[in-house]
């Protein structure tokens, strides 16, 4: 019987309802986020007059921009993805050679990269100064004269999004089932056949979210777009957003705006979704590709070697780039800072904060969004992920803002401006975690859900024995991610004040600032390197934590 | 839970210190993140003005002046900012316009700026010009005028900050409309195939710039200084323009409300004196407001120094600005 049939019957209302079918854990999560969410934009669209804004939101200027925002996001989205997927399948199929965990763990990087660290890397290995045209150009080939415009944001997207894409599609080979190849064995299929029938179906669960959230970086990416984008005809309605609200002041128009921004990317993502619709998991005890099925021929071999070798070669030289400038720096003088080291710890307890909150909530609303699909509600699960990922299209200059706003009344807002910050970069981080552990949980759902409740498992001991397993490796590469996101990110720490909030990023930035770009290079080298520790001890914490 | 004591212990020893402070009266300021950070005026200024007001200095840094202004918007009467310092003449306009601020009360015949100043509201305590940087190991004849740079189709590529998220940026737009006037728009169009980009913030640029993207890039006259001082390298000039160069000045103003007024107008006086005023050029980077005090250092030697200075009244700025970036971005984006 349909649950809403039968809870009809029983006489409860629509909001036990819920309760009951999504869990409270998610349902509280799930408030918690819209009331953040439309309370900041609530706060803004209230504290301004509204007189101008129809002219201002009329801007035939505005039009474009929203045309090349959806254009340059969907072309970074699609070079992307799809040259992760074959990279992510080399990946899969070549899971013993030497070096491959520390090529994997190179893919986390780049998105982890302070924007401007890692710009000044990409354009010290392809601007039109860069290592490369330096020596193409004596042989003939040289783009002097293109980078900046189309090339150079396409190229800085496809550097902070194609390793993303890569660790976010790879958990879908390692949750194919062993039966399925030796059964495409058994029928003789052709490795194209293999993908169309084993492979791709195991794929597109995870493909539209991590579609969604690569769409989401590039269509709010800023700095990017601005520095590498030649001039204002590239530009985003990020851009736009923070000049209503740091030079012009119209909270108002800033809102309207993140609102038209959130409502494109939610029709483009929803119609992804309906897009790319997720078939039925398939069933099996063991999963990875048997080597023995004799699928393996030499010139696959060769394939996947090069597009390694071209992939992790693309994405290692700018940040090669980035250590090779921080060697050079004044390492002594700024490693010797004590206020080096403070920056860090401040790092590290933002990021810890911003994680734990993002984690909590995405906990929640992952295990209610698998509890409402095991009730045959599939429309409300998919809207609960969906709006764990949308809080990326959500500018965190306006998150900042309105709750700057909001908490403005009580007097607090130098006081919890470190919990502040942690709030904003958890809303940042969130998505990464749901897009990564809601397959893995819903997985586990469909393979198990019926065993569950033949043996009476459910709640902590369910999580426990039966998903924990399957969880613990997306989980352990979701926070790391989340954990070094947060710990890298300049956030919005200079709307407060960042004198009591010199964190690792701002000290950065506070160096480029005052001309140090020496000193600035060997900051960005601590910062990388602190984020790889942080990357691998989170991800070794977590994901081989036996239960 | 042993632990839970010695958090509750500790955190009450906090909480003692903390009211210990408070029984000096603070002075909040409110400034820019270059201004509060290691290597800026910021802690050199709060040791020296502490030893003096028997108060505590409470520099609060912002991202750059823009932020500045929004922050007083944003907070308006309940703000808890005494003085505000480092907004600049093309931001007074409208911070004039909040009603929030209180005249200074300062004398202004000891200021020795590029202009004559006296507005009543903002006091300044130093300034700069505008100028493009570029790298003489690359750039040998460097464009005389901003009409040849402008103009001759050949030149070299520039690098220039965003009007509508840089102060540096609106800078060079203001500039650009004291020399042309009313064929600005002409002008843009002609010098947009050499602009290489147009970046968010100042470092941005001036990061590109060191890397060699471009062979100049928009800072300050003063630019070349740093590299002196520090670096010591005469590699990176400033280029000298005969209409004259753009003036950023710098100013603070005391919030109207601000329980604190003796202690604020202390400050500003106070940021007139050699103490404030000698520490401006080598942490700042830019020319202190009273040159009587000292002589600058050696670093300052033989820098441009504009044949005139260009500057519009903050009203006009704060009435044209948006016409004005709606022209620049029509002129770019064709």
């Amino acid at each position: 019987m349909d649950p809403r049939v039968a809870g009809r019957a029983l006489g409860l209302n629509p909001f036990s309802l819920l309760v009951r079918d999504a869990g409270w854990f998610g349902v509280v999560a799930f408030m918690l986020l819209i009331a953040l969410v439309g309370g900041t934009l609530l706060v803004l669209l209230t504290a301004s007059p509204t007189a101008v804004l129809s002219t201002q939101l009329a801007d035939p200027y505005l039009y474009r921009v929203v045309g090349f925002t959806v254009w340059q996001a969907s072309l970074s989205t699609l070079i992307s993805v799809l040259l992760a997927i074959p990279t992510a399948r080399a990946f899969a199929r070549r899971d013993q050679f030497p070096g491959r965990g520390a090529l994997l763990r190179l893919m986390g990087l780049p998105v982890v990269t302070p924007v401007i660290v890692a710009v000044l890397g990409i354009v010290a290995v392809y601007g039109e100064s860069g290592l490369l045209n330096r020596y193409l150009e004596p042989i003939g080939l040289s783009w002097r004269g293109h980078f900046y415009g189309l090339t150079g944001i396409l190229l800085a997207h496809v550097f902070f999004n194609l390793p993303l894409s890569i660790r976010m599609l790879l958990p879908a080979w390692e949750r194919i089932p062993g039966e399925n190849w030796r059964l495409a064995a058994q029928l003789g299929m052709t490795a194209g056949q293999r993908f169309r029938q084993v492979e791709w179906p195991a794929l597109v669960g995870v493909l539209p979210g991590t579609v969604s959230v690569v769409f989401l970086l590039c269509f709010t990416s800023f700095s990017v777009v601005l520095i590498l984008g030649g001039g204002p005809r590239a530009t985003t309605i990020e851009v736009a957003i923070y000049q209503a609200l740091r030079f012009d002041f119209e909270p108002g128009l800033a809102a309207w705006l993140a609102l038209g921004q959130l409502g494109i990317c939610l029709i483009l993502v929803v119609a992804l979704h309906r897009w790319l619709r997720a078939p039925p998991v398939s069933r099996g005890l063991k999963t990875g590709q048997p080597r023995a099925l004799g699928f393996d021929s030499v010139s696959q071999r060769w394939f996947d070697g090069i597009l390694l070798t071209a992939v992790c070669g693309f994405v290692a030289l700018p940040l090669a780039a980035v250590i090779w400038l921080g060697l050079n720096g004044p390492l002594v003088r700024v490693l010797s800072n004590a206020a080096l080291w403070s920056a860090a710890g401040r790092s590290a307890l933002i990021s810890t904060l911003a994680t734990t909150l993002a984690l909590a909530l995405a906990l929640g609303l992952t295990l209610s969004a698998r509890r409402l699909s095991t009730r045959h509600r599939q429309r409300a699960a998919e809207g609960v992920l969906l709006a764990g990922s949308m809080t990326l299209a959500v500018p965190p200059m306006v998150i900042g803002s309105g709750l700057f706003l909001l908490l403005l009344p009580l007097g607090l807002t130098f006081d919890i401006a470190t919990a502040l910050v942690a709030i904003v970069n958890a809303t940042l981080i969130l998505p990464y975690l749901v897009r990564t552990i809601g397959p893995a949980l819903m997985n586990s759902g469909a393979r198990y859900q019926r065993l569950c409740l033949q043996l009476g498992m459910s709640g902590w001991q369910r999580f426990r024995l039966i998903d924990w397993p399957l969880l613990r490796k997306p989980l352990g590469f979701a926070v790391a991610l989340a954990a070094t996101l947060s710990f890298g990110d300049m956030g919005v720490a200079a709307l407060f004040d960042t004198t009591g909030m010199l964190t690792l990023p701002v000290m950065l930035y506070h160096q480029l600032g005052a001309y140090r770009f020496n000193e600035a290079a060997v900051t960005a080298l601590v910062l990388i390197v602190l984020c790889a520790l942080v990357f691998i001890v989170v991800e070794r914490l977590v994901g081989r934590w036996r239960s | 839970m042993k632990w839970v004591y010695h958090l509750l212990a500790t955190t009450g020893i906090a909480l003692a210190s903390a009211s210990a402070l408070a029984d000096k009266p603070a002075l909040t300021v409110y400034t820019y993140d270059s201004f509060v950070s290691d290597w800026g005026p910021g802690p050199i200024i709060t040791k020296a003005f502490e030893a003096t007001c028997g108060c505590q200095l409470k520099l609060v840094g912002l991202e750059d002046g823009a932020a500045l202004l929004s922050r007083l918007k944003m907070e308006g009467k309940r703000s808890r900012a005494d003085v505000i310092l480092g907004l600049d003449t093309s931001l007074t306009g409208e911070a004039a316009a909040t009603g929030l601020l209180a005249p200074h009360g300062v004398e202004l015949s000891q200021l020795d700026l590029a202009i004559n100043w006296s507005d009543k509201v903002f006091l300044p305590y130093d300034y700069g010009h505008f100028a493009f940087v570029y790298d003489s190991d690359r750039l040998t004849a460097p464009p005389t005028s901003l009409h040849a740079l402008v103009n001759d189709a050949g030149g070299p590529k520039i690098i220039i900050q965003d009007p509508r998220t840089s102060t540096p940026g609106l800078g060079f737009l203001l500039w650009m409309r004291q020399v042309f006037g009313n064929d600005t728009s002409e002008a843009w169009k002609k010098l947009a195939p050499r602009i290489l980009t147009v970046t968010k913030g100042w470092s941005e640029a001036y990061g590109l710039f060191l890397e060699e993207e471009a062979l100049m890039v928009l800072s300050y006259t003063t630019s070349p200084a740093y590299h002196r001082h520090v670096d010591k390298t005469e590699r990176y000039r400033a280029a000298a323009f005969s209409e004259g160069h753009y003036a950023q000045i710098e100013v603070a103003a005391k919030v109207a409300h601000s329980p604190n007024q003796s202690l604020a107008d202390h400050f500003l006086a106070f940021m007139l004196t050699p103490e404030f005023q000698n520490i401006i050029p080598t942490t700042n980077w830019m020319y202190p407001a009273t040159r009587s005090h000292s002589a600058l250092p050696a670093a300052f030697n033989d820098l441009v120094s504009p044949k005139a200075t260009l500057l519009f009244d903050a009203s006009v700025v704060a009435h044209q600005r948006k016409i004005w970036i709606r022209e620049w971005l029509d002129a770019l984006s064709d």
